[in-house]
């Protein structure tokens, strides 16, 4: 490994501000946009771009947090089953009688809690990584969505519930407005403040951000409770959509989570990316799987174009790296 | 070897079987697998007295033949885990090349079982050997790969099948019988995986590249530094983790007699639960053989037993989950102890 510099200014010019990854991710976004306008004359109408945002938009409030970690070269793989698990929760309170907005406030409560256990795992047990302690709280959490609904599955919410997946603010979905107030909050964090460039550092070099100060323990507790949190976001969305819950539900998120932080440029060893990025990578993977829906491709080629999607956009990184170093020797 | 079966490779060198830090560190071990083994003789009187047909010839050979696919992949999931890595792509592996074989044998009944295996082998060996390059050469995260593949293998699955089942009346008897078939009385099953067994003891204690498994995983960096081609141990560990699931795809298929796009989905979540109950250390470097017999033995007889105590199955993955954390947990603090006893002989 070689050491990485990092200056105070970067030295402006027009042909690396174009070569940046984000720029790529346009290029393609656009790409997918003229692929799917030709195969659908009804595609580029702005009802139907409104209306296929709704349908792929409440999965993207994990990615905002899962850019934080791993971007600090951890990975939480707990993210669906936490979804599954306060959704669950939260359809369980209200068919026992539970007003809805208590069922709500409940259902972030313990997506947050789900996120800080993680969090607290992975600090206080320096020698499991975050792929072990999240795989075990995965199987966990999802267990106990299974124990408490079995094989049912609840539904008949309220109508202002099901206003978060299905409304409109004047002519904008709610989901939408509600996804760019989040991801704005987000980006501030991790650009404009200290909080951010704090996970920069620790994605550089945990050891040396812990000598220079930085919390690095309980930053990574934030981090992962924020993503709990998050996940009950995505499951009020979700239910909110789907008009029902069972505990199978967000199976197979976390790949696609996943997924669209890495093919947004945030480096997997930690320490490199951008918000826009991942935004850009959401629309990107949203609008490609809305397209292929359009030539039928099937559920489960899908599954394969996802799964190769994720392997190139870490391998280009990597192999780039590496014939940048070959090319220094 | 009979002293010291302890820890990782250094630990030999650097401490005497005789001295005070030794025996520790080595009856931690023993306990631990003693432990593991008490703790499956009280489970199983536990169970035998609320259900007595648990402790019957029949049922036990049940156990053990519905554990040899799951201890055959620990096997291969140990020397993943051992080289600080993890793999969960092989429910899909399995599916692909379980699904390809029983498609093979639908279309030529005639086709010979060892035909067959060999089909099963040679996708799950390609698999292994493509995730392999990814995870040496390409420098990907084990992690990411293996989600990654996992998606493709399990969409290629449903390519293959059109997504429709291979059942039982489309496989000749010869197929079905890999798996129900017996050897000197033995089901074939267990035959298989106690044959594996024998040749991967072998292989990581008494060849040059078992050990160079373990010198990987203790530390890479010293490895390469001792000569070590590291990418080529790692994607060798990746290939036989794909031949050995593609080995168990066509058991799984042939015992089931069915083979469906979503076979053995989330079945990695219970060979990875085989190995951590087994003490493999997910930081690298720490697995026995006999751990992982023992891990696997544990989640078969659970496995069995829950459903004959009347526990409700949709208690299971909690239950398993339950386990993998305490097994994990109590690893990490008994590697803490054994660490505190080293430092503080250091400073005698």
């Amino acid at each position: 490994m070689e050491p990485r510099t990092i200056a105070n200014e970067k030295p402006f010019s027009l042909k690396g501000y174009f070569l940046q990854w984000e720029w790529l991710l346009v290029v393609l976004l656009l790409a997918i946009f003229v692929m799917n306008a030709n195969l659908s004359e009804y595609f580029l109408d702005y009802n139907n771009l409104r209306d296929a945002t709704m349908g792929f938009l409440d999965k993207a409030f994990i990615v905002l947090p899962m850019v934080f970690i791993i971007m600090m070269g951890e990975i939480d793989i707990s993210v669906a089953s936490i979804v599954a698990l306060t959704s669950v929760i939260m359809a369980d309170l209200y068919s026992r009688g539970m007003p809805m907005e208590f069922a709500v406030v409940i259902c972030l409560v313990v997506g947050a809690v789900c996120g800080w256990i993680n969090g607290m795992l992975i600090v206080k047990f320096k020698e499991l990584s975050s792929v072990i302690v999240t795989l075990s709280t995965m199987i966990i959490y999802r267990g106990i969505a299974y124990i408490l609904l079995e094989d049912q599955a609840v539904g008949k919410f309220p109508s202002w519930f099901k206003f978060m997946g299905w409304g409109y603010v004047g002519t904008i979905p709610f989901i939408l407005v509600a996804f760019v107030i989040f991801a704005a909050g987000f980006g501030f964090l991790l650009h404009k403040t200290a909080f951010g460039r704090r996970v920069y550092s620790i994605g550089n070099n945990a050891t040396a951000s812990h000598y220079s100060g930085v919390d690095v323990d309980r930053i990574k507790v934030w981090v992962f409770t924020l993503a709990g949190l998050m996940s009950a976001v995505t499951a009020l969305f979700l239910t909110s959509r789907m008009g029902s819950t069972r505990p199978n539900i967000a199976n197979g998120y976390e790949l696609e989570v996943i997924a669209m932080v890495v093919l947004g440029g945030i480096s997997t060893s930690g320490g490199k990316g951008r918000m826009i990025g991942a935004i850009l990578a959401i629309f990107l993977i949203g609008f490609l799987r809305y397209g292929l829906g359009l030539v039928n491709v099937t559920a489960q080629t899908l599954l394969i174009i996802l799964g190769l999607l994720l392997i190139f956009s870490v391998a280009i990184p990597q192999l780039k790296r590496r014939k940048g170093a070959a090319r220094r020797l | 070897m009979k002293t010291v079966t302890t820890q990782a490779v250094p630990n030999k060198s650097s401490v005497g079987s005789g001295t005070a830090g030794g025996s520790i560190s080595a009856s931690f071990s023993k306990f631990r697998e003693l432990g593991l083994l008490a703790f499956i003789v009280i489970l199983s009187i536990g169970v035998q007295i609320r259900n007595h047909s648990f402790l019957t010839l029949e049922n036990l050979n049940d156990i053990a033949t519905n554990t040899a696919i799951l201890s055959i992949l620990a096997v291969g999931m140990m020397l993943v885990i051992i080289t600080r890595g993890i793999d969960l792509s092989i429910g899909a592996t399995l599916a692909l090349s379980g699904m390809s074989a029983a498609q093979m044998v639908s279309h030529y009944p005639g086709l010979h079982p060892l035909a067959a295996i060999a089909i099963g082998v040679g996708i799950g060996l390609a698999c292994g050997m493509l995730l392999g390059v990814l995870v040496a050469w390409v420098n990907i995260l084990p992690i990411i790969a293996t989600l990654g593949m996992m998606n493709v293998f399990r969409g290629m699955t449903y390519q293959v099948s059109g997504g429709k089942w291979v059942s039982a009346h489309q496989m000749p008897e010869s197929f079905k019988q890999i798996a129900t078939g017996s050897m000197f009385g033995v089901n074939n099953l267990i035959v298989i995986a106690l044959l594996i067994y024998l040749v991967s003891y072998y292989f990581i204690n008494y060849t040059k590249t078992g050990r160079r498994i373990y010198a990987v995983g203790s530390n890479p960096d010293s490895a390469k530094i001792s000569g070590i081609h590291n990418e080529k141990i790692l994607w060798l560990v990746y290939t036989i983790m794909g031949g050995l699931s593609g080995l168990a795809g066509v058991l799984w298929v042939s015992k089931y007699a069915s083979a469906q796009g979503d076979t053995a989905v989330g079945y990695e979540l219970s060979v990875i639960a085989a190995c951590v109950l087994g003490g493999v250390s997910i930081a690298g470097g720490v697995g026995k053989i006999s751990g992982i017999i023992l891990g696997s033995v544990l989640l078969g007889i659970l496995n069995n037993a829950l459903p004959m105590i009347n526990v409700s199955p949709f208690w299971q993955t909690f239950i398993q989950g339950a386990i993998i954390v305490t097994a994990v947990l109590i690893n990490a603090l008994v590697k803490r102890g054994i660490d505190r006893n080293n430092l503080m002989r250091r400073k005698i």
